[in-house]
């Protein structure tokens, strides 16, 4: 091996599949025959199996979270900053588990699987899957590995969602709930930056009413568009300044040729690299489970009430500059705890980097992770 | 633990709801969930004492006084406490009704700007008092709403608030007998338990703590 791994990685990782062969009834009224969920596991179960975290991820993330699937892999998995030996969520003390949710493109049973009533991939007729049925089915990947109840679960923004969601709708699964750069629900802001990325792939010609990989096509344009917009929203007017100023990439402004921007140059990039490995089914379905999330809306439009249930400890964390799920969302979810009279912790972590943060190593937020789950790590190996 | 916290801890009932403005390192609140089945909440700002209360299990949220704690629903504390923190805040007549709002009870602790020390220092040298109750010089302290025993009852009074209990003590939380007889002159701090106005109180019954 030329480049040894970092000694705080978890080194090589090799994804497993879940197969479960019941069927799974859905939200939307369906049901899936049966699912695979891919998943991958950091560190070891103690013999309590008390020391499980349950990994959630985000819109576009999948089950490869931390270490490196090959020696030469150029990147480590989406959150091996977090995650690994000494980390914040540290492996020597958790059995880490991150999986690839249901509808999405990574292995786990999506669009580009085959639909056992027709024998072609699902494609656009893949059904709606939910933040609960994602939770439901995430339930039954903890009973195949053995977990009847997680030390935490834990999850940004859409996986904040699913955190809280299991807080909800399993009490007796898991003792803390970790919720980070989330919202109870999304604004009406959010929806329509959400539309905006699911027009400009429906619209794109390549798109085939979904059915782009019977055409031998990819919507490539209206993925990049709708990556681009996103990226957008993650970072915050400052962050951009500072990332990129008004440094062209290329040209010459007083010539007025060729000119592009460094943000420009970035946007391109990331669209591109997004369109490359994502399935725009899959981008559809992950952003209307978004929008749907509202745990009030089955308790009256009372969080307070919805959150009654839970039986958890929670930390909630924001960022100052994140304007996608604002540090104010986050509160309206520590005080709808509060009056529920939960357990819960709070910070909002000063950071220039918008929604993006929850991804990034900023000292404060590992600090407060790190501290949280390290004092959980005690108490669930009978420390304290 | 400090010897104030120690204080304050005698006053706190087993199994009450407790919120603690400004609670620092979370040392009273760990000490009251371990002896007193207590589990409440502590507001706090400053980013390295919430983490020192995440290492001691204690439920502090990141909030800052001086935009108040309108967010808390009525009578939904036993006891609302504040060590240290009233003359910092940037309006304290405001947060003393919020703490009566928010719980039934509240105590406070301050230090006495009627200290003789205090006194002597602008009577006699005409320099703002720095002692080793209140360390800050002018330009750099903290404390934007010193005041004297008497003030704060003065104050209690206009606002028709029961002073149910109050001890004054020594820079080393010590009773004297001294500042028994004269408190608003020999005393350093004071903690003042605080009722509601006594037509205010007719709030609900209160529930349990935590699940």
């Amino acid at each position: 091996m030329s480049n040894p791994l970092p000694a705080d990685s978890v080194g090589i990782v090799t994804p497993q599949t879940f197969r479960c062969d019941a069927p799974l009834a859905l939200q939307c009224g369906e049901t899936l025959p049966g699912f695979e969920l891919v998943y991958e596991t950091y560190g070891t179960l103690n013999a309590a199996a008390s020391n499980a975290i349950l990994i959630c991820h985000a819109l576009s993330g999948n089950h490869h979270a931390a270490g490196y699937h090959a020696a030469d892999d150029r990147r480590p998995g989406w959150w091996d900053a977090c995650i690994g030996p000494g980390k914040p969520i540290d492996t020597n003390r958790f059995f880490v588990v991150s999986l690839n949710n249901l509808g999405g493109c990574d292995g786990s049973t999506g669009p580009r699987s085959i639909n056992p009533a027709t024998g072609t991939e699902y494609g656009p007729d893949f059904p709606a899957v939910t933040v609960p049925d994602w939770v439901r089915s995430q339930a039954l990947l903890a009973d195949h590995l053995g977990i009847a109840r997680f030390a935490a679960v834990i999850g940004g923004s859409l996986g904040g969602m699913q955190a809280m969601q299991w807080a909800i709708d399993q009490p007796d699964r898991l003792q803390a709930a970790v919720l980070i750069a989330c919202a109870a629900r999304l604004s009406a802001q959010n929806i329509a930056f959400n539309e905006i990325a699911r027009q400009a792939i429906i619209s794109d010609p390549s798109f085939h009413g979904g059915r782009y990989r019977a055409h031998s096509a990819n919507p490539d344009l209206g993925l990049m568009l709708a990556r681009m917009v996103g990226h957008v929203t993650y970072l915050s007017d400052d962050g951009m300044r500072q990332k990129f100023g008004r440094e062209l990439k290329s040209g010459d402004l007083a010539l007025g040729r060729d000119v592009e921007f460094q943000v420009e140059s970035y946007l391109h990039h990331q669209g591109r690299s997004f369109s490359s490995r994502f399935d725009a089914n899959t981008y559809l379905l992950m952003t209307r489970a978004l929008d749907y999330f509202d745990p009030a809306r089955d308790a009256g439009d009372d969080l307070v009430a919805a959150l009654e249930r839970a039986r958890c400890r929670f930390l909630v964390l924001s960022f100052s500059t994140d304007w996608r799920f604002s540090a104010e969302r986050s509160r309206e979810i520590v005080d709808a705890l509060i009056r529920a009279r939960k357990n819960v912790a709070s910070a909002n972590i000063e950071s220039t980097h918008g929604h993006d943060s929850f991804l990034l190593q900023i000292p404060r937020y590992f600090a407060v992770l790190g501290t949280y789950l390290n004092r959980l790590a005690d108490e669930v190996s009978g420390a304290r | 633990m400090r010897a104030d916290l120690s204080i304050i801890a005698d006053l706190v009932a087993p199994g009450a709801r407790v919120l603690d403005l400004g609670c620092g390192d979370g040392e009273l609140l760990a000490y009251l969930q371990a002896h007193k089945q207590v589990n409440g909440y502590g507001l706090e700002i400053d980013a390295d004492k919430i983490t020192m209360c995440l290492a001691s299990g204690v439920n502090v949220i990141e909030q800052n006084l001086d935009t108040g704690i309108a967010n808390l629903p009525d009578d939904s504390f036993d006891l609302v406490i504040m060590t240290e923190t009233l003359q910092s805040v940037r309006d304290p007549n405001h947060l003393l009704d919020e703490m009566l709002r928010v719980g039934r009870e509240c105590v406070v602790t301050f230090p006495n700007f009627g200290h003789w020390r205090c006194r002597a220092q602008l009577a006699l040298n005409g320099r703002m008092p720095v002692s080793r109750h209140l360390p800050h010089a002018w330009y750099d302290t903290p404390n934007i709403h010193l005041c004297t025993f008497d003030d704060f009852e003065r104050l209690c009074r206009d606002k028709a608030l029961q002073i149910i209990e109050r001890f004054v003590v020594d820079p080393d939380h010590r009773a004297r007998p001294l500042i028994n007889r004269f408190p608003n002159f020999f005393g350093t701090y004071a903690f003042y338990r605080l009722g509601r106005p006594p037509s205010a109180n007719a709030g609900g019954p209160l529930h349990g703590a935590p699940a």
